[in-house]
């Protein structure tokens, strides 16, 4: 029924059966706006957030969607900038996975303001001291520039690109596309920066106080170095899932491997910098503030105790950019699979780490440890953008060019 | 965002700020307007009619 549409020489599966895969993340995505809609509706007492948790799980998901969303970014940055030639057949994956995080980012911002109908006075009367603006000055030209990088694709469509002027529009869009991905790293590496530099200033907070240089604190560092590891990290495991469940090969090896071996040097050189600002931190930071290192782990009844840092640092750090750093390692398809799915939960984890606990943990003598569990509606909201992310990626998959090898790893015969 | 703007003040972190986003945004609407305006000539001059050639 729909076969115009489906670019010329690749396979898809029946419509209903396409229909029928959709329909779970279709009730998530409805269940979730149900959801939003209650939050505007009535009010951030839909939510469980407390004094402990303001920033709670919508910040975190936040945080963490623009960390593995970072693929775009990089990947973009090395393909147009650096000229890694081989990168412009997994591109297209990389900037659809990451305009699907910017817009779970601005969705998820949009019901967390509470008062959506407000959010353009961060604009119009701008806080020129906060970190935050320059977040959100960057999160919302970043989501125009991965709209511009996004549109060509779509204008590839087999009807659309029938039409002259579309078509002739997208060929025009791909001459000066470096100017965009350029323009894109630039607004990437700021705003993941300053999302890291929010926490790194708050000197009330000593968990998350960080050092660093002149305006920066070293967080600031941290987390632009662990999205550009992490991102390309979701990118890949996202085609191979795409991979797994369409049964066919989208991407040539060398590609994932081009890419692997990037990703486990930032990783590598990543874990090394920040096992460095742990152990400055503990030594030299903390003490400063009138604290001792093990009060942050020791007082929660093992909610957040050693283990979470052993977990972040070495599980998800050391282990997968050893895994990708070794080229027999990262060409076991198990293997690879273990390191980017460590790489990915190890960047989620730092976030949560960082966002949700230096606000929580107790700094005062009368202080206690609170804990927070999300209400139905955070959750909702939260996986909403998951579930619309899913439909994006699908539609994207079947209506639009998106795998330039794709052909070729999987010859269709004619009949 | 704008100088007529009660609060706006000439200071660095307003130069900073609204000169980074002004600069990008300059960038971004050039950029597009660049590809309509050389689609629009190349659709008068009678290309594209085929697919996939990029």
């Amino acid at each position: 029924m729909d076969s115009a549409l489906i670019p010329e020489g690749v396979e898809r599966c029946s419509l209903k059966r396409f229909t029928l895969g959709l329909v779970i993340p279709a009730a998530l995505v409805i269940w979730g706006l149900y959801a939003a809609y209650l939050c505007w509706f009535k009010g951030l007492n839909q939510t469980n957030m407390n004094d402990s948790y303001g920033f709670a799980l919508w910040i975190w998901a936040d945080l963490a969607v623009i960390a593995v969303g970072g693929g775009a970014f990089f990947t973009g940055f090395l393909r147009y900038v650096v000229g890694k030639d081989e990168l412009k057949n997994i591109i297209n994956f990389a900037v659809i996975v990451g305009f699907c995080c910017y817009c779970s980012a601005m969705l998820i911002l949009a019901i967390d303001i509470g008062q959506p109908l407000r959010g353009w006075f961060i604009f119009w009367h701008a806080n020129v001291h906060s970190m935050l603006t320059e977040v959100a000055f960057c999160l919302s030209l970043y989501l125009s520039v991965l709209a511009i990088e996004y549109l060509p694709l779509l204008l590839e469509n087999r009807k659309i690109d029938q039409n002259p002027f579309w078509h002739n529009m997208g060929h025009r869009m791909h001459e000066i596309m470096a100017v965009f991905a350029a323009t894109g790293a630039f607004l990437s590496c700021f705003h993941q920066g300053s999302l890291g530099g929010v926490t790194g200033v708050l000197y009330g907070r000593p968990f998350g106080l960080r050092e660093g240089i002149f305006i920066w604190p070293w967080t600031f560092f941290l987390y632009t170095w662990s999205a550009a590891a992490c991102g390309p990290c979701f990118t890949m495991f996202c085609c191979k899932i795409t991979e797994k469940l369409t049964g066919k090969r989208l991407v040539k090896d060398n590609v994932y491997d081009l890419l692997a071996k990037i990703s486990g040097w930032m990783l590598g050189t990543y874990i090394v910098a920040k096992i460095a600002d742990t152990l400055w931190w503990a030594v030299v930071t903390v003490p400063k503030t009138g604290f001792s290192f093990m009060q942050f782990y020791n007082n929660s009844n093992n909610y957040h105790g050693l283990w979470i840092l052993i977990l972040e640092l070495v599980v998800c750090g050391i282990v997968p950019a050893a895994i990708l750093l070794k080229k027999e390692w990262r060409q076991n398809s198990r293997l690879f699979m273990v390191a980017v799915t460590l790489a990915v939960f190890g960047v989620c984890l730092n976030r949560w780490v960082m966002v949700m606990q230096p606000m929580a943990m107790p700094v005062m003598t009368f202080d206690q440890w609170v804990l927070y569990f999300p209400s139905w509606q955070e959750w909702a909201t939260t996986i909403l953008p998951v579930a619309g992310g899913i439909l994006v990626i699908a539609l994207s998959y079947r209506y639009l060019p998106v795998f330039p090898q794709e052909r070729e790893l999987n010859p269709v015969e004619k009949s | 965002m704008f100088p007529f703007i009660w609060e706006w003040v000439w200071d660095a972190g307003h130069y900073i700020f609204f000169g980074g986003m002004w600069y990008v945004l300059i960038i971004l609407t050039v950029g597009l307007n660049w590809c309509i305006y050389k689609a629009l000539k190349d659709t008068k001059e009678g290309k594209g009619s085929g697919q996939g050639h990029h």
